[in-house]
């Protein structure tokens, strides 16, 4: 398993189209991803899960996966987060 | 053939076939099924028929709505691919035997809820679009069709209750050519949006959606308030003859598109649209409107999940001053309760609406999302012809606090080194009996009046104006109505300022001359309204319309004043 923390910088925080394009790249991906906030942890290919933690600009997240493709996995997410200014 | 009567709420004429909008009928039974395997594939095949509906939606939408409206869909998109909802409804169909309808539901509605106990506002909003996906998916399970106006793809005539401003706003205008709906009046928003996308409309029809089936053949009389079902081929031809006509005198009026608007004796009148969005730029500028007489900034705030930002703001004014070339531009300052809510603002349900918590109370109790606003205009004001208007004034005080916010956000603009206009006018509109009457008073502090007159009937008359069986009541003509108008035009040419009307009325060809003979200044109407009423206006005398109105103005009844227009 491999893990990565970020810090949001996006002001609107995550919500509405940066959840929808974390949700679709962490879809490509086999592996099991998982994005924790706050102590809460969801599953980051469902939008719901992302939508209900609310993370606002600031916010401290952990995103791990597990899988095969695990390491493609946090490379992908990490290049989103950053290409679209939402993370670093 | 049959046809149904109903109010005239845009003129034109259309013929084409029926397309229902209507809510389609989502309920079911709790079932026990036996095979789960078999349940969870029909529930898959929904699952794939509601995908590729919606990436057709979102497709539309890119084309016409562009990314930030499509985006919307590709939320829904992930939604119905949503591991989280999907394993617990088939596990649900598998461990307890029931139906796809029933564990779809039961599932959905625990994250609708969870979504609804939110306490951020984006994320309450998040409840309504699972609600939406959750839908689709019932439909196809159901096998009922859900309508999909976006998805409208030949020539219709719209059958629905009533039309939202947001449906009116999604409706292409390539394939609806015209529209009937059960309730709502002439100034009700679907008939406003209605005259402002140039479609026929007839509402208030009571039952068009209980008698017109998908696929009639209708014909949308605008003129007359007529709907004809299935009508006789005669009757086609007589229509298509009419519609003809129509174009005809249409092209007639187009020659008058960079005239000025005089009368026969050559005094002049200001003739300008009111708009809702820079969208509706282009009709004023083809129909040859000589300003903005206003401009409704709610469109700005509706269809959406949150309040539109300063910079959102700042642009849209800017590209309608811009567009009007240095012609004035009445910007109206947020106007929402009454017939138009905003679910992001959670406001209380009200009992009467429209007497309650709405436009400029709102405004002046909720002053950040005002001054924002009020900022974003007073950013724009250098790039063109601004003037403020603030809506249902009713008292001085509440002018001057408006004014007093608009000055206090100029200065910080002003010091944060902005570029602001030093000519802004700051008007009010007239549509509260209480204004009309101290008329006089409010004319040495505001800079000009617009006369709103279909809210001014409505608490002039007090009724109702959505209430159908009240709508006798709605009369311009009334020499009360006449007598109000007097006094606002009167007080405001006493101080040296103008007098506009920016209601139903100013394009009204009944009321023009009674509203040139009392002196009103400038008409706001809609941009398709503005030719004919030149034309009108060129023919009219002024120093005989002085005496139609000051005859009017000492009738008894809004019907003696109406035959003595008719007679001229």
């Amino acid at each position: 398993m491999v893990e990565k923390q970020f810090t949001v910088t996006a002001d609107t925080g995550i919500h509405a189209r940066p959840a929808t394009l974390l949700v679709q790249t962490a879809s490509k991906f086999n592996a099991d991803i998982h994005l924790e906030y706050k102590g809460k942890t969801v599953n980051l290919k469902s939008i719901m899960g992302v939508m209900s933690l609310g993370i606002g600009q600031g916010g401290e997240i952990k995103i791990s996966a597990d899988g095969s493709d695990e390491q493609e996995a946090i490379a992908g997410i990490e290049e989103t987060l950053k290409k679209e200014g939402l993370a670093e | 053939m049959s046809f149904l009567n109903g109010i005239a709420a845009s003129s034109g004429i259309a013929i084409a076939k029926a397309y229902r909008l209507v809510e389609p009928d989502l309920s079911f039974e709790k079932k026990n099924i036996k095979d789960s395997t078999e349940e969870i594939a029909r529930f898959q095949s929904a699952l794939s028929a509601s995908k590729s509906e919606l990436e057709v939606i979102r497709d539309n939408a890119l084309k016409k709505l562009g990314a930030d409206k499509a985006a919307i869909f590709d939320a829904h998109l992930l939604v119905l691919s949503d591991p989280e909802l999907i394993h617990p409804i088939e596990d649900k169909i598998k461990n307890e035997q029931v139906s796809a309808e029933y564990a779809l539901k039961e599932t959905a509605d625990m994250f609708v809820m969870m979504f609804e106990q939110m306490e951020n506002e984006y994320m309450k909003e998040r409840a309504a679009d699972i609600r939406d996906v959750t839908k689709r998916v019932l439909s196809h399970l159901l096998g009922v069709q859900i309508v999909n106006p976006s998805l409208i793809a030949e020539e219709v005539i719209i059958i629905a209750e009533d039309l939202t401003p947001s449906d009116t706003a999604q409706l292409n205008r390539q394939f609806v050519k015209g529209f009937a709906t059960d309730i709502g009046g002439r100034t009700s928003h679907s008939a406003i949006m209605a005259r402002s996308l140039e479609i026929p409309a007839v509402v208030g029809t009571k039952e068009s959606t209980k008698v017109i089936q998908n696929g009639d053949l209708l014909i949308v009389d605008g003129l007359k308030g007529l709907v004809h079902i299935n009508p006789t081929p005669e009757a086609v031809v007589e229509y298509e003859k009419e519609l003809r006509n129509h174009e005809i005198q249409k092209t007639e009026w187009a020659k008058l598109i960079h005239e000025k608007s005089f009368t026969a004796d050559q005094s002049f009148v200001e003739l300008a649209a009111n708009i809702g969005t820079p969208n509706d730029l282009e009709g004023v500028i083809n129909n040859g409107g000589e300003g903005i007489g206003l401009y409704r900034t709610e469109f700005l705030y509706m269809g959406r999940s949150q309040l539109p930002t300063e910079e959102e703001q700042f642009e849209s004014y800017k590209s309608v001053l811009e567009g009007m070339s240095g012609k004035p531009v009445v910007v109206r300052t947020l106007d929402i309760g009454g017939d138009k809510k905003l679910p992001y603002l959670n406001l209380p349900e009200e009992l009467n609406p429209f007497l309650g918590f709405r436009a400029i109370r709102l405004c002046l109790e909720q002053q950040d999302m005002f001054r924002t606003q009020l900022r974003a205009l007073l950013r724009a004001s250098s790039y063109g012809n601004l003037k403020i208007m603030f809506p249902m004034i009713a008292t001085l005080e509440e002018f001057r606090e408006g004014k007093s916010i608009l000055e206090e956000e100029k200065q910080k603009l002003v010091s944060e080194g902005e570029k602001v206009s030093d000519h802004i006018e700051v008007g009010i509109m007239v549509e509260i009996p209480s204004t009309a009457v101290l008329a006089d008073q409010f004319a040495k502090e505001v800079d000009f009046f617009s006369i709103g007159t279909n809210d001014l009937i409505q608490y002039t008359m007090a009724a109702d104006r959505m209430n159908e069986r009240v709508s006798y009541l709605y009369q311009p003509y009334n020499p009360s109505i006449l007598r109000l108008i007097k006094m606002v035009i009167d007080a405001a040419h006493q101080e040296g300022k103008w007098a506009g009307m920016c209601g139903e009325m100013a394009g009204d060809e009944m009321a023009i001359p009674l509203l040139l003979g009392l002196g009103l200044d400038e008409f706001s109407m809609s941009a398709t309204s503005i030719l004919k009423a030149r034309s009108q206006i060129r023919n009219l005398n002024k120093k005989e319309m002085e005496k139609l109105a000051a005859d009017a103005l000492k009738m008894k009844t809004a019907d003696e004043v109406l035959r003595a227009v008719k007679k001229i």
